[in-house]
């Protein structure tokens, strides 16, 4: 009874709500209008605060607000280390190049030791075997809660102390060195007939795809197998070497000692070599943790059925759990590059030409301090958009379809 | 042979036979999980010859071989101690005793140390009173917390009313570490509310805008926020207005912590049932109540672990402030080893750092750990 009796008195409170409309205020999308309102007015007088502080300190001063001619001055410093030639005389827009090209190369360099050492400590840190994986763990738990630049101050003090002096260097074979100035390779000079060996690599991988999708299609219709890996590990790697011997298209130059240091071939600096050695280690243990946990994610029912299928044991890791774990493990995996890349500033603490340093002196040397922080946020949110937009390109190709 | 079944077995007859050795006990164990096979021998022989090499050389370099007291001359007075001091050729451990009140206060006048130490503690009553279980009452706390003690630790730490001013700049060592990493999460945590609100918010401006400001402050590294804040911020304010080194870094540190912090929030938002909306919106809650009874109350609680592991990496992540010359706990145990009485304890300084940041950031991923367990045993979908 009761309820019914409210059941009818809602209905007629309903009735009058129809027929009156409510107060604007009271309607949501005029209430999110007014509310967005509000915040972008909010954000434009800030702006507006902020430029104005600055437009009135910049007329005090010669020049005008915001140019980028700078780049074209001559730098005046040099760098430590880099593979594009730079000089005293150079532009400082082709100092800021080389820092970039630095990060990268550090970054790269690191990213790939990085992957095999972490890979290498995951599967530890599964292993059965107690003492593997307790060393694994604690690797992985000492690496992990010290900053990361404690690591890379403590690898340079450590490798500066232990490397030999440039009289005493250690040789392998007179033409590899290494002493305090760092580790000295002979260096490649390509001549034209280098063409013709790229054109063979590209050959070879292109014949090995081939043989790839011949292998797959008459594995289908016919049954037969074909020992495509083995087959296409042999023809990337032989017909390049025999190329290679024929043409000849690189010759090493060999660092020779001079006075005080080593003279030609390619020098790896102990800065770059304590970054990288840093950089690889740290993010190593952040990797482990993640291809432990994609092989984890896999449940121990999908090897049984895999094996119950009569699949064998090294079939079943390749086509059952990898292509499983790798897509719990490749996105996370890749945001850890994008790490590598954001720690790489802090090479300029250890004495690296990356990217940051060369920027920080050239803003300490032209004052032009907006331009720098424009070029230097530019180029890490370039790099950062491209890596997340290859991350979103993989989970699109590897989300599961579902029913 | 005989039928097993044939025989009925008579309890108390026969004693039943303990498991054999080989499966049971110290040696059932080292053959599971240490010799389990030719393989996992090789392994094992392997990792102990590894152990082997490396600890013995540690451990006599950290304990055995190390110098620990200040020689006598320095007892009395008569002297300053320094490196050469330590002659046994271990560690020279002399070098951070001597130096412990930098290490941890930076260049605080000595007298006014108390200070520090009254905050610490403060500090630590009121986020055990936060965070413990057994504290049913958390309400006196979080007022405390939130909005008596940021003022009241400003109030001790730089002086003022009656206590003698203490300038930024000689705050230093373990203390500023710890100073800018706790103000990055305090003030990072409302902001991060905010930002994940936004980013889930159906109005699109605000979606945007907080979409903007997380995805650029995730997407270029520290170093080059506390560059910008460092040096944009003065060209940005008004003339007469010059922020203290000091706060332009806790600018940088807080925008950088709350795009991560809300990242973290949103987690918790995203792994709340739909019902709980739901459920709200029928009570007939308006938005800003239903986050705020309903909806925040849970996401943070699932969001606790994420919260802590953002606090241990912008912990770690501090030692950058060196880059516009402040004194974090890092910077100054660098600096000690410069000075020429300690030339060459650079090792013994890293060691005694690592050492504390260890300790402090794996107890506190220990905790979170514990606490995502915890939860584990909750509602989860």
């Amino acid at each position: 009874m009761a309820s019914a009796k409210t059941a009818a008195t809602a209905g007629a409170a309903a009735n009058t709500l129809s027929q009156t409309k409510p107060p604007f205020w009271r309607d949501e999308r005029v209430r999110g209008i007014i509310a967005q309102v509000a915040v972008i007015l909010l954000l434009v007088a800030a702006f507006a605060f902020l430029i104005y502080n600055f437009l009135e300190k910049q007329s005090k001063a010669s020049g005008p607000a915001i140019s980028f001619d700078f780049l074209t001055n001559i730098a005046g410093f040099q760098l430590s280390f880099s593979i594009i030639d730079v000089t005293l005389d150079s532009q400082i827009g082709h100092m800021i190049l080389a820092g970039m090209i630095n990060t990268l190369l550090a970054a790269a360099i690191a990213g790939f030791f990085a992957t095999i050492l972490g890979l290498v400590v995951g599967i530890a840190r599964l292993s059965k075997n107690w003492l593997i994986s307790r060393i694994a763990a604690t690797y992985i738990e000492i690496i992990r809660n010290i900053p990361l630049l404690l690591q890379l101050v403590f690898w340079f003090g450590a490798m500066i102390a232990m490397l030999p002096l440039v009289k005493e260097s250690v040789t392998i074979g007179d033409v590899i060195f290494l002493n305090k100035k760092g580790l000295f390779l002979p260096k490649p000079i390509f001549e034209g007939s280098i063409i013709i060996f790229i054109l063979s690599v590209l050959l070879a991988i292109g014949l090995a795809g081939v043989i790839a999708r011949w292998a797959a299609k008459r594995q289908i219709a016919t049954g037969q197998q074909f020992p495509t890996i083995s087959a296409n590990i042999a023809l990337i790697i032989l017909l390049p070497l025999v190329t290679y011997v024929i043409v000849d298209p690189i010759v090493w130059e060999i660092p020779v000692k001079g006075g005080f240091n080593f003279k030609g071939g390619f020098t790896v600096q102990p800065e770059m070599t304590a970054l990288i050695i840093g950089l690889s280690i740290s993010t190593s243990a952040y990797i482990a943790e993640i291809v432990r946990a994609g092989i984890v994610a896999v449940s121990h029912g999908q090897t049984e059925a895999s094996l119950a299928l009569g699949l064998k044991q090294s079939w079943t890791l390749r086509l059952v759990i990898l292509p499983q774990a790798l897509r719990v493990i490749i996105p996370p995996l890749i945001s850890q590059y994008l790490n590598v890349v954001k720690n790489s500033t802090l090479a300029g603490f250890i004495g690296y030409a990356d990217l940051f340093a060369v920027i920080g002196t050239s803003q300490n040397q032209t004052g032009r301090a907006i331009e720098c922080i424009i070029i230097l946020m530019g180029f890490y949110l370039a790099v950062s958009l491209i890596i997340s937009s290859i991350m979103n390109v993989y989970n699109k190709r590897a989300a599961l379809v579902e029913r | 042979m005989t039928d097993m079944t044939d025989t009925p077995i008579v309890p108390g007859n026969r004693p039943s036979l303990p498991p054999p050795v080989t499966e049971s006990g110290i040696i059932g164990w080292l053959r599971h999980n240490l010799f389990s096979s030719w393989f996992d021998t090789l392994l094992t022989i392997a990792a102990i010859s590894l152990l082997l090499y490396v600890i013995p050389p540690i451990v006599n370099w950290v304990f055995l071989d190390a110098d620990w007291s200040f020689l006598p001359a320095v007892l009395v007075g008569e002297k300053a101690p320094q490196f050469s001091d330590c002659t046994t050729g271990g560690a020279c451990w002399i070098f951070v005793r001597a130096r412990f009140g930098q290490f941890i206060f930076g260049f605080y006048p000595e007298a006014e140390r108390w200070r520090v130490i009254l905050t610490f503690i403060m500090l630590v009553v009121s986020v055990w009173g936060l965070l413990a279980e057994r504290v049913k009452n958390k309400k006196p706390f979080a007022w405390f917390f939130f909005a008596i003690f940021p003022f009241l630790a400003f109030f001790l730490l730089h002086g003022g009313v009656g206590l003698e001013p203490v300038s930024t700049s000689k705050w230093g060592g373990l203390m500023l570490t710890l100073i800018i990493a706790g103000i990055g999460i305090l003030f990072s945590l409302p902001i991060g509310i905010l930002l994940a609100l936004g980013r889930r918010s159906q109005l699109p401006v605000v979606h945007l805008l907080s979409v903007i400001f997380i995805e650029f402050a995730r997407g270029v590294p520290l170093v080059t926020i506390l560059f910008m804040s460092n040096i944009m911020l003065p060209l940005f304010l008004p003339p007469n207005f010059e922020p203290d080194i000091l706060l332009r870094i806790l600018v940088g540190v807080t925008a950088f912590a709350s795009a991560y912090m809300a990242e973290v929030i949103r987690g918790g938002l995203q792994a709340l049932p739909k019902g709980q909306y739901e459920g709200a919106m029928a009570m007939g809650l308006g938005y800003w109540s239903m986050m705020r009874l309903i909806i925040m109350p849970q996401a943070l609680r699932i969001a606790i672990p994420g919260i802590v592991n953002n606090f241990i990496s912008l912990t770690q992540d501090t030692t950058l402030v060196a880059i516009v010359g402040l004194y974090d706990f890092l910077g100054i145990v660098r600096a000690g080893s410069r000075d020429s009485n300690w030339i060459g304890t650079e090792i013994e300084g890293y060691a005694f750092c690592a050492m504390v940041y260890w300790i402090f950031c794996f107890s506190m991923s220990r905790y979170s750990m514990h606490i995502e367990r915890k939860l584990h045993t909750g509602h989860r979908r």
